[in-house]
């Protein structure tokens, strides 16, 4: 086995890690992709900067500032960009936010909770800057592929990656696209 | 309360970030202010993320909620879906749901039990057990458990495949699943179905035993580092069953103090909002429970595996009950307030929840026909359940129409916002201060982060991409003298130009 690994990076924006976990569904087969590929930055590594990839797989959309920032990077480093579930592909229930104005959603829940004490927006520095909307990643780069689902089952994504892996355009039977 | 939550005078310090927090679920950052003689003066853990979730359910019909809700967290999504299935339930007067129902979800929580704890352990965790604190960051995560400990990850996935499978069976998805209806389930179990998850049973409760056996190991070897490392003493909250047995679905609030003496005990879960209390700081996101009575200087505690350990008298499993009160000896009378101890006690869960599972699937009314209950429909509703990561309520109410009208979360790593606080500027305190900072070192501070296996998924999500960063500024001037910068291998380095800088207002 001396073929070079492709390096791959994962990353989850406004998601709810459940795609990630639909990529841990490989189960067995995990011990397979590690033979074939390299992991760069991903929440299951201590990468904390994007190195050059041939892959970037990405779940979630964009709610703020920092998110914007990591996909524009991901963007310059991966070649081939793979947007991952119902949120990276059309904001998902984060974008639910969407038919509300951002400080109607603050002041819900930071100054009328139950049980609230010092009730506040929270406001340092550090927070980044919230977006007044939640937006899918082909709104902000351009996107290789979509890989809908809710999250895509792991069959889907072993199908997937491994046409990805060989070279081949990707493409996915009927029965492996769904929607939910 | 440690003194490092702000900085008395936070001009001309450094600021190092640990951004983002990597091998727990979801993202967050930490950020230390340090002066010139590497004496931390502030640490904080930051929680990033907001969704709104409060806000955009209203308006939406009851019946929708479980399924919505489930979508703020991949990693627990039955814990979210039950919890407010169980709320659910009340609305539509479904005071008691029929047997064959309680237990499908039942079996469905053990099965979201194991995998939760399983991913946790193996896939994210297990480096900081099975490797030093400078291992190389290539090798530092699951992949290198693979390629050296090979047994070890395989029986991880297997085991968490397991748990998977169950969830698979009772809600017809690994991940975001739909089993739970108002008043109860919308299937029961086949025998079929029931037979394919019998087979590998023994072999998941021997591999837990084994990992169990490989925790006590390495206590053994290191028991000062175990001990103290990220240790701080807390309250503890969790559900107890009526008779004091750990309760993961459904039972009474029970809360100890740091002596191990009851604060409160069987309080019906739905008057939580009379004994806690959430205050919010300006710099996270998360907000910082409290036991009321204590108020939020001292009322602070812990959840989750470690409090749930500490909390009840008895397991009602025996392997499980066994490794309990082995694990309890080390209290010697008082509550086990070491923080890597969280992962032993996830771990006797884990052998738990298999037991558990067992128990069910040898239950002949997993096949029964009676699937729901319906009663007198009411207008507010409180589930509560032990998700894997702690304690968790869900609280709706409703208008005339049936559409969400208030919503109010406290998911499970809420619970431990101050407590990881706390732990990480011991850790600051105790191995950092004073030291020239490098990449181990910080690794360290995720390390106690770890343990408490904290989802920010529910309650955050990724944020900056930023490298490691660090600055140094002139006392006086103001000008930035030096920066340091982690690059992806871990190594630190001089940065040409300055990426960020941090202003206090
Ligand atoms: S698509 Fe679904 S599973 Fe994936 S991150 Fe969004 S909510 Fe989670």
């Amino acid at each position: 086995m001396n073929e070079p690994r492709l390096k791959i990076a994962t990353c989850s924006l406004a998601g709810c890690f459940g795609c990630h976990m639909s990529l841990l569904d490989l189960d067995e087969r995990l011990f397979e992709l590690a033979e074939r590929i390299e992991l760069d930055r991903s929440p299951l590594t201590d990468i904390k900067e994007l190195g050059f990839c041939d892959i970037g797989l990405i779940e979630g959309g964009v709610c703020n500032a920092e998110n914007v920032h990591v996909l524009l990077e991901f963007r310059a480093r991966c070649k081939t960009l793979v947007a991952i579930g119902a949120c990276a592909l059309n904001g998902g229930v984060p974008a639910l936010r969407n038919q509300f104005t951002l400080s109607d959603c603050l002041e819900e829940s930071y100054l009328r909770g139950i049980g609230l004490v010092n009730a506040q927006i929270p406001s340092d520095p550090e927070l980044p800057l919230l977006l007044n909307k939640v937006h899918p990643l082909h709104e902000i780069v351009r996107i290789d592929y979509f890989l809908p689902g809710c999250p895509p089952a792991a069959d889907a994504i072993w199908t997937f990656i491994s046409q990805l892996l060989s070279g081949q355009p990707p493409a996915l039977s009927y029965t492996q696209i769904h929607y939910d | 309360m440690s003194t490092l939550e702000t900085a008395a005078q936070s001009d001309y310090l450094c600021r190092i970030a640990i951004d983002p927090l990597s091998r727990v679920e979801g993202h967050g950052k930490v950020t230390l202010l340090v002066d010139r003689e590497h004496h931390i003066r502030q640490a904080r853990l930051h929680i990033v993320e907001f969704r709104g979730f409060e806000k955009f359910i209203q308006g939406r019909p009851y019946w929708e909620v479980p399924v919505v809700v489930q979508r703020l967290c991949g990693i627990c999504p039955v814990s979210h879906n039950l919890a407010a299935s169980k709320a659910v339930d009340q609305l539509v007067g479904a005071h008691n749901i029929p047997p064959t129902a309680e237990k499908i979800r039942r079996l469905m929580h053990y099965g979201q039990i194991l995998q939760s704890h399983a991913v946790h352990f193996f896939h994210l965790a297990s480096p900081d057990f099975l490797f030093s604190f400078d291992d190389p960051i290539a090798h530092r995560h699951i992949g290198g458990v693979m390629a050296d400990f090979p047994d070890i990850a395989r029986q991880g996935v297997r085991l968490r495949k397991y748990g998977q499978e169950v969830i698979q069976v009772t809600t017809g998805k690994r991940v975001h699943g739909t089993g739970n209806v108002p008043g109860g389930v919308n299937k029961a179990l086949t025998l079929r179905e029931r037979n394919a998850l019998l087979i590998d049973l023994d072999l998941m409760t021997q591999w837990a035993r084994n990992i169990l056996k490989l925790i006590k190991q390495a206590y053994a070897l290191n028991p000062g580092y175990f001990t103290y490392f990220a240790t701080i003493r807390s309250h503890y909250l969790s559900l107890v069953r009526a008779d004091g047995a750990l309760e993961l679905y459904h039972g009474g609030l029970r809360a100890r103090n740091a002596q191990g003496e009851i604060l409160f005990d069987h309080l019906d879960d739905r008057r939580y909002a009379q004994v806690l209390r959430e205050q919010v700081k300006p710099w996270s996101y998360m907000k910082f429970p409290f036991i009321n009575s204590l108020g939020p200087e001292q009322g602070w505690y812990r959840v989750g595996p470690l409090a749930r350990i500490n909390n009840c008298d008895f397991i009602a499993t025996p392997l499980a009950e066994e490794e309990r009160q082995e694990f309890v000896a080390l209290g010697q009378g008082q509550p086990v307030h070491a923080t890597l101890a969280y992962h032993w006690a996830r771990m006797i869960e884990l052998l738990h929840a298999i037991e558990a599972i067992k128990g069910l699937l040898l239950d002949a009314d997993l096949f029964g026909d009676e699937l729901t209950a319906r009663g007198e429909m009411v207008r507010e509703g409180i589930g509560v359940i032990e998700a894997p990561r702690g304690t968790l309520f869900h609280h709706y109410r409703i208008n005339e129409d049936g559409l969400i009208e208030k919503a109010n979360l406290i998911v499970s790593t809420t619970h431990n916002n101050q407590a990881m606080n706390e732990s990480i500027r011991q850790v600051a305190e105790r191995y950092l201060d004073g030291k020239e900072l490098t990449e181990p070192l910080l690794n360290q501070i995720e390390v106690a982060v770890r343990a408490y296996d904290p989802c920010l998924s529910c309650a955050t999500h990724a944020l900056g991409q930023m490298p490691l960063y660090v600055e140094r500024v002139d006392q006086e001037s103001g000008a930035v003298l030096d920066c340091l910068v982690r690059n992806a291998d871990g190594e630190l380095s001089g940065a040409s130009e300055c990426l960020i800088q941090y202003h206090k207002d």
